[in-house]
C-alpha cells in the first residue's frame, strides 16, 4: 500500500529557537586538513538580504566519499567529516559554512560529477524548500562534462558557480532577479 | 551498502506541497523563484544524506516541559506518532526537530512582538529520534494562536513544527503539525497554500484518547510520510 506525502509547510520566521545547533556551520572541523569557508548571501526580489533564512548542505569529502552511515561506497575517512551542515542566516542575510572541496561522484548513466554541495533553502515566506547545488568556478574541464550543469540553460549556470575568496569561496544566493539563482525540481 | 538503500525517490505530484508563489501568503511574493525549476536526476548526492542524532539528542529532549525548574502554563500534551515514507516503512533512528510558541502563542524569540507573556518556564524546542519502529514522541504544552499580521486580523491556528531529515536529501522535510478542528483552518492561508483538502487533513493531527493519560495528559497523534522509493532497491551482491 503507497501513502501520500505530509505536504511542507514554511519554517517561519522563529526556527531559530529550534533549528539552529552548536557547531551547525562545521562541515570540518575548523581545523581539518584543506578547510575552507563558504560564505553568501541570500537576496530576495528586491535585492535586499533575506535575514530570516536557513541554508542546508550536504557533499561528499574530497575522494567523493560521504559521510552517511546507510552508506553508498566507502564511507569518508575525513576525521571529523559530517557532510552536513546548517547555518541560520545572520543578520545582515549571510551565511558562513566551513568545509572542504568535494570530489567528484559518478554519474549514474556513465561519466563523472563535477564537485558539487546539494543545498536546501529555507525562509520565512517559503512554503517549500528551494534546492540548489553550488559548483566551483575553478573546475571549468569538470563542469564542462558535468550532466546536471550542462541541463542548465547557458545564460543561467554562471548563477551555480562560486567564486574564489580570500579563504574559500562566495556563494550568493538570488530568489529572484535577473541573475536569479537556478533552483532544482528534486 | 544496505539491501533496503534506494536509488531513486519518487516524484512528487505537484500538489503534493504548497506552491513557492502563493500571493495570499505576502511573504512569498519576493521569495519565490520566477524562472522553471531545473529537473535534477537522483544521483548519489540526492540519495544520500545526514544520519544525525544521537551525537545531538539527550534523552530528555523530547520533553519540552522539563527544561527549567518549574512547570510551563498550559495545556499539558502529548504528541507522538511515526515517521515513515510512502511505501509504509518505518524510518527509523531518523532526527525529528519541533519548535513551537507557548500557551499563550508567543515565541521565545527576540523578534517575536506579539505582546502576549513569555513563560520563564518554557523555551518551545525539542528533539528525539524515532525508535526501530519509526516512533517518536514529545511531551510539551499545547501552543496558542497569534496574529501575525499578514493581513487584517490575521490569526494563525496553533501549530507545532517538525523538522525530519529522513535518510536522503531528497526526503528533506520541514512542516508543521496542527490540531483537529481548529475554527481558524479557513482563515489561514498558509494551512490553505496547500490545494488538496485531502492533502491538508495530513498536516492535523488526531485526538487519541486511548494514549492520552488519565489526569495527566491528553494526546494527539501524527504521522508524517517522507517520500519513498521509486526503483526496486539495489541487491546486495552475495
Amino acid at each position: 500500500m503507497s501513502y501520500a506525502v505530509t505536504p511542507s509547510q514554511t519554517v517561519g520566521p522563529f526556527f531559530a529557537i529550534g533549528l539552529p545547533w552548536e557547531n551547525g556551520p562545521l562541515v570540518v572541523p575548523e581545523d581539518a586538513p584543506g578547510a575552507i569557508r563558504i560564505t553568501g548571501t541570500v537576496y530576495d526580489g528586491h535585492g535586499d538580504p533575506v535575514p530570516d533564512s536557513l541554508i542546508e548542505t550536504w557533499q561528499t569529502d574530497g575522494e567523493g566519499k560521504f559521510a552517511d552511515l546507510h552508506g553508498f561506497g566507502e564511507r569518508s575517512a575525513l576525521g571529523g567529516f559530517r557532510g552536513f551542515a546548517r547555518c541560520g542566516v545572520e543578520d545582515g542575510g549571510t551565511f558562513e559554512l566551513v568545509t572542504v572541496k568535494p570530489g567528484t561522484l559518478p554519474w549514474p548513466g556513465g561519466g563523472r560529477q563535477a564537485p558539487h554541495i546539494d543545498v536546501s533553502v529555507f525562509a520565512r515566506g517559503m512554503l517549500h524548500r528551494c534546492v540548489t547545488r553550488i559548483y566551483f568556478v575553478d573546475e571549468p574541464e569538470a563542469n564542462a562534462s558535468d550532466p546536471v550543469l550542462q541541463s542548465v540553460p547557458a545564460e543561467r549556470r554562471a548563477t551555480l558557480l562560486a567564486q574564489p575568496s580570500a579563504d574559500g569561496y562566495v556563494f550568493d544566493i538570488r530568489l529572484q532577479g535577473p541573475n536569479e539563482t537556478v533552483f532544482f525540481a528534486i | 551498502m544496505s539491501d533496503d538503500t534506494p536509488v531513486s525517490y519518487i516524484r512528487e505530484p505537484e500538489d503534493a506541497h504548497p506552491p513557492l508563489d502563493y500571493p495570499p501568503y505576502r511573504s512569498t511574493v519576493l521569495r519565490h523563484p520566477t524562472r522553471p525549476l531545473v529537473y535534477l536526476p537522483h544521483t548519489l548526492t540526492e540519495i544520500t544524506g545526514p544520519q544525525l542524532g544521537p551525537e545531538l539528542v539527550r534523552e530528555s529532549d523530547n520533553d519540552l516541559l522539563a527544561q527549567h525548574e518549574g512547570s510551563p502554563i498550559g495545556e499539558r500534551i502529548i504528541v507522538f506518532g511515526r515517521v515513515l515514507d510512502t511505501e509504509g516503512k518505518p524510518l527509523r533512528d531518523t532526527l525529528v526537530e519541533v519548535w513551537q510558541a507557548n500557551a499563550a502563542g508567543r515565541y521565545r524569540h527576540v523578534l517575536d512582538r506579539w505582546d502576549a507573556e513569555l513563560d520563564p518556564n518554557f523555551s518551545g524546542a525539542g528533539r528525539t529520534v524515532t525508535d526501530q519502529q519509526g516512533r517518536y514522541r514529545f511531551v510539551t504544552i499545547k501552543p496558542g494562536p497569534y496574529p501575525w499580521g499578514n493581513h487584517d486580523n490575521a490569526w494563525r491556528p496553533a501549530h507545532i513544527h517538525f523538522s525530519l531529515l529522513g535518510r536522503a536529501f531528497a526526503q528533506r522535510l520541514v512542516t508543521q503539525m496542527y490540531f483537529p478542528g481548529d475554527p481558524l483552518f479557513e482563515f489561514d492561508p498558509i494551512f490553505n497554500s496547500v490545494r488538496e483538502p485531502a492533502a491538508r487533513e495530513r498536516m492535523i493531527s488526531r485526538f487519541s484518547l486511548g494514549d492520552s493519560v488519565d489526569h495527566w495528559a491528553l494526546a494527539y497523534e501524527f504521522d508524517i510520510y517522507l517520500r519513498g522509493p521509486e526503483a526496486t532497491p539495489f541487491e546486495e551482491a552475495h
